[in-house]
């Protein structure tokens, strides 16, 4: 591509199940992968809710996508910002979400971590040096 | 570098317009549409998260929701959707809290 | 500027189809291009041809319909939300085994990719929703 890359941020505010924006926003963050942009996903409000472990959807008759999560790293999705405030005002800490990671080519394939835990003006920050946010 | 948030929910049916004004930096814009307007009345407790900002407020989504603007609170600048586009064109990138 | 517009919601039932089609419309008064309208998740449903408003509302449909035909847009439906949501066109029917088709003028269904460019190629991407 002769045009330069762009930071791509796709931000996520809404729980998993209630409505198909969770569901749907991965999808366009997996397809979105293959475009080579400077990718970053954000997790804020209830859309910290997706990243929850241990969803077991049999009773509710719907596919179970959070296993999905597992895979953003393998798709080149390395900075995953999960907002604190977002955490705490739900009673959640990082312990009751999924561990996502990432294996770094240049250090002989070393297992790191995704998810980077930001506070909302940290995360206001990194949201301003977005060239492109998508919202679902 | 300045962004442009696009809010279209009342700040009484949910937390969106809050995220985005305590979320927005000094030299950003809130754009206030659809049913945010409401947000915009001064005699309403939402109009406190207004304060200090840039905000800009839809005038066809005012007047269909029967909002005179003497209800405003001060500094809401009222637009219709040519403002709506220059907004965009003033600064880099849209974020639409939905 | 070059302008991509992502319509995240059905006609009618939130006003987001509106206020992106009057937004859409000033764009170009204003003499800016559009480079595509994707419609995502419900949005999709801008794209039915078999809605029957009534006589005294709006048309969102056509309206879209004669915005694509008037100033040659690119008006895409996301074709995994619209296979859910039953928005289909000759390919689709074919390949899905549908017996009918239901699309409007100035749609055509594709894939998620490119919303993704229109995000790449343009200046600025406006999203509606909910």
């Amino acid at each position: 591509m002769a045009e330069e890359t762009k930071k791509f941020m796709y931000i996520n505010r809404k729980a998993p199940y209630g409505t198909i924006y969770a569901w749907e926003a991965l999808e366009v963050v997996l397809i979105g992968a293959a475009f080579e942009q400077d990718v970053s996903v954000t997790f804020m409000d209830d859309g910290v809710y997706q990243l929850m472990k241990g969803q077991d959807t049999s009773g509710i008759g719907m596919k179970n996508f959070s296993p999905t999560y597992a895979a953003l790293g393998d798709f080149e999705i390395t900075k995953i910002y999960v907002e604190k405030e977002s955490l705490e005002e739900r009673g959640l800490t990082l312990d009751d979400l999924q561990h996502l990671v990432w294996e770094d080519e240049d250090e002989d394939w070393a297992e790191k971590d995704s998810i980077r835990l930001v506070s909302r003006s940290e995360l206001g920050d990194v949201l301003a040096d977005q060239d492109v946010l998508f919202n679902f | 570098m300045s962004m442009l948030h696009l809010v279209n929910k009342s700040p009484y049916e949910n937390s969106n317009l809050d995220t985005a004004s305590s979320i927005m930096k000094g030299d950003d814009a809130l754009l206030l549409i659809e049913d945010a307007v409401y947000g915009a009345v001064k005699s309403g407790k939402a109009s406190a998260m207004i304060t200090g900002r840039s905000v800009s407020v839809m005038g066809p989504d005012l007047a269909a929701r029967g909002i005179t603007e003497d209800k405003l609170a001060d500094g809401v600048t009222v637009i219709d959707y040519a403002g709506f586009v220059e907004l965009v064109e003033n600064n880099d990138k849209v974020q639409s809290w939905l | 500027m070059k302008l991509t517009i992502q319509v995240n919601e059905g006609p009618y039932q939130h006003q987001s189809a509106d206020s992106a089609y009057f937004f859409a419309r000033a764009a170009l008064e204003k003499g800016h291009e559009i480079y595509r309208i994707f419609f995502y998740h419900d949005g999709v449903n801008n794209g039915t041809r078999l809605t029957t408003p009534p006589q005294d509302d709006r048309n969102v449909v056509e309206r879209w319909s004669e915005l694509a035909q008037e100033h040659d847009i690119d008006m895409v439906l996301c074709v995994a939300a619209a296979q859910r949501r039953g928005i289909v066109d000759d390919g689709e029917a074919e390949r899905n085994g549908k017996d009918a088709t239901n699309i409007a003028p100035g749609f055509r269904i594709s894939g998620l990719g490119q919303l993704i460019e229109g995000g790449v190629q343009s200046d600025r991407l406006v999203v509606f929703g909910d």
